[in-house]
């Protein structure tokens, strides 16, 4: 079985600040990390080969200095690594990122994609169910148990908000991952080596298609565009406390009962 | 397009490297230069006080795809479970019929796998028609044959706007209907407006762990899909004597590789609580252990309110997941939110921010939950929560 997992090297946005002067991300110091959801459907791509056999391969879309994130991935276990890169691919929107994914996938072959649930820098969540609409396979989202891997089907749980269904798909399928679904393996010492002679296949505009694609990827592929950024503001009207404690919990309070018996 | 800079304009300044969420700015040769990593944002455009910054056309840059006049109309798609319309449609009606008068359009619904009584429902709530589908492939969800019907509407339809409910079916089954479309999709919308002067739809959502907003456009593609954080828009009044169009559709060809076998009820009440609730008692860090949140679960009671929390308490095993409001929590819109030692992250903020009343309890009068906070007590929850509690009680004695 071969096993392909989407992951993307995102900033660790629990470290991105906002300066309150001048309105602007602080990234000072910010490091780059694998898409924590991701590394949930790394092990989890993991799990089914340790059970099943068969080969975990990792494929991201991402500048030079991705080459790091997937030689963590080695580390982990993953078999084969993919950095699919061009200046073309360079300011891709979901719509654009997924069809070049689904070009890559297409041509290194696979029985299932695992995916996060979304990435953290966007929080999208759009880049899985995408792909597996150009690769004209099934999806489902939200995964948080395989309860069954089969020769041609596989059997899920897939999280809502009241609960959790229980989905039957054929395979090939595409799967997005919730964290609650594993607890992701740290680095072997065997891992560490291999990660450092790992090889790095590398796919670019010509390999996927050239020119063919052009108008499908990158910027020029991206029906969205990013207007402008701001930092997130709100009005309040502020009321005034006065007085001790007692005195500012009794009008508080007072004026809570105003609303709640209004 | 590029986004250039013009050194003979550049002053040097450095403001735009700061400006820049992508690093993709440096200094060559004593100017700004923008590298590979621009993602477009235009950031740097805004602070450069030189206006040395300017976009460039080049040759291959997207023009409209399709005749964009041929597209009129908002559609809101109403989820439904078991029957039952998800209250998110309710506020996509709202949000959609602001959208639809100001563009001199229509407002739709589609409502699949439910029954023409909701579909009246919908057109109580706003709609001027409904696109219904009763086949029974619909009853439950699955990606395929709802992104195929939903994909196969617009084609023959042609709205101009999409919106559903960022939960976890919209979500899932939208990219797909975006990606046969060959549209875009903003996902998580949290604003959206017209653009006067185009008459594009501005979708704006929180990026980046809630750390910034972006304005996302859609300028030569329809239809503008979007989804929409549920409990951000606010819903129209419903009009019992509305009258609209209920269109049956009998879609053929619609195929599911993916079966849902079994559906099994989980959430626990609070959770349910949580988005209904009128008043909510949330408690963070500061609430010190589980004892607190038991003040927290008294002062909620007597408020005939629920229980709310940072991730901070939830991480610390004070309550439970279903609890925890915010970025990767829930989103909730009470009237009245009551935070306890909540330092107001604002991944913490996106959760509760369009709270009618925002009450923050905290030692430290610095706490950027001030910021927000209509009334703002400053001491120890331990001392105010209890005083809170016996004060209540009295009251409601007297
Ligand atoms: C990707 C991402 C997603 C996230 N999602 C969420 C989310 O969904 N929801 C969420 O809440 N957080 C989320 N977070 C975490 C968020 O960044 C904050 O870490 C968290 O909200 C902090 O919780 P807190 O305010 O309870 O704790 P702290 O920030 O530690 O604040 C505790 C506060 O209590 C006050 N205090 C302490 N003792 C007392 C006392 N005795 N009396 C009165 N006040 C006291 C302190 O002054 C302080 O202001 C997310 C983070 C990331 C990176
Ligand atoms: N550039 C990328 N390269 C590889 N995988 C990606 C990329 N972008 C997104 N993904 C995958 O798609 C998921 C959802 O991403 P997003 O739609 O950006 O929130 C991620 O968790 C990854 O598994």
């Amino acid at each position: 079985m071969r096993i392909m997992v989407f992951v993307k090297q995102v900033p660790d946005t629990a470290e991105v600040r906002i300066n309150p002067e001048t309105n602007t991300l602080v990234r000072e110091g910010v490091p780059s990390i694998m898409n924590p959801y991701d590394v949930h459907a790394l092990e989890a791509a993991l799990q089914i080969r340790d059970q099943k056999g068969g080969n975990v391969v990792v494929v991201t879309m991402g500048p030079p200095q991705a080459e790091e994130m997937l030689r963590e991935s080695v580390s982990m276990g993953a078999d084969e690594v993919f950095l699919v890169s061009d200046r073309a691919f360079a300011g891709a929107d979901t719509w654009a990122t997924s069809y070049a994914l689904y070009k890559a996938a297409e041509k290194i072959g696979f029985d299932i994609i695992l995916c996060g649930k979304q990435a953290i820098d966007g929080d999208t969540a759009q880049v899985g169910p995408e792909t597996a609409e150009f690769l004209d396979i099934p999806h489902i989202s939200y995964i948080r148990k395989i309860e069954e891997v089969g020769e041609s089907s596989i059997k899920v749980q897939r999280l809502m908000d009241d609960g959790y269904d229980v989905v039957e798909s054929s395979l090939p399928v595409l799967l997005t991952v919730v964290k609650e679904i594993n607890t992701p393996r740290l680095p072997s010492l065997k891992g560490k080596m291999a990660a450092k002679k790992a090889v790095i296949n590398r796919l670019d505009l010509d390999a996927l298609g050239g020119k063919e694609i052009e108008a499908n990827v990158g910027l020029k592929g991206s029906p969205t565009q990013v207007r402008n950024i701001f930092a997130p503001e709100c009005q309040v009207q502020k009321r005034e406390l006065n007085g001790t404690v007692e005195d500012q919990v009794a009008a508080l309070i007072q004026d809570l009962r105003r609303i709640r018996c209004a | 397009m590029r986004i250039v800079v013009v050194s003979e304009r550049c002053i040097s300044c450095e403001v735009c490297i700061a400006s820049c969420p992508f690093s993709a700015i440096e200094m060559r040769d004593d100017k700004a230069f923008i590298t590979e990593g621009c993602q477009f944002c235009r950031a740097c455009m805004s602070v450069c006080p030189a206006g040395a910054i300017i976009e460039k056309a080049e040759e291959g840059d997207a023009k409209p795809a399709a005749d964009l006049s041929a597209y009129s109309g908002v559609w809101v798609f109403a989820e439904q479970r078991d029957s039952k319309i998800a209250g998110v449609a309710y506020e996509l009606l709202g949000a959609g019929g602001r959208l639809a008068k100001e563009r001199g359009t229509y407002l739709a619904a589609v409502l699949f796998g439910s029954t023409e009584e909701n579909a009246r429902d919908l057109i109580k709530w706003g709609a001027d028609k409904v696109y219904l589908c009763t086949d029974p492939i619909l009853e439950k969800f699955n990606d395929e044959p709802y992104s195929q019907a939903l994909a196969l509407l617009i084609e023959q339809y042609k709205p101009e706007i999409v919106l559903a409910g960022a939960t976890p079916v919209g979500r899932s089954f939208i990219p797909r209907v975006a990606a046969r479309l060959r549209t875009g999709l903003t996902a998580d919308c949290t604003f959206l407006e017209i653009d006067k002067e185009s008459g594009n739809l501005l979708q704006v959502r929180p990026a980046f762990g809630g750390n910034i907003m972006a304005t996302i456009l859609c300028p030569n593609h329809r239809p503008q899909i979007a989804t929409v954080r549920p409990r951000v828009m606010k819903r129209a009044e419903p009009d019992e004597s509305r009258q609209g169009e209920i269109i049956n559709l009998n879609l053929t060809s619609l195929a599911s590789r993916t079966k849902v076998l079994d559906t099994v009820k989980e959430a626990s009440e609070c959770m349910l609580n949580l988005q209904e609730a009128e008043v909510i008692v949330a408690g963070g860090r500061g609430m010190a252990d589980s004892k607190g949140f038991k003040m927290l679960e008294e002062l909620a009671e007597l408020l005939g309110g629920a229980v709310g929390a940072s991730r901070a308490a939830v991480d610390e095993g004070w309550v439970s997941y279903s609890h925890q409001v915010g970025q990767t929590g829930k989103t909730v819109c009470p009237k009245i939110y009551i935070a306890c030692g909540i330092s107001g992250a604002v991944q913490h903020m996106v959760g509760m921010q369009s709270s009618d009343m925002i009450i923050a309890v905290n030692k430290n009068p610095e706490a950027p939950i001030f910021n927000v906070a209509t009334y703002g007590i400053v001491g120890d929850v331990k001392e105010i929560v209890p005083l809170m509690i016996k004060q209540l009680k009295e009251a409601v004695q007297s």
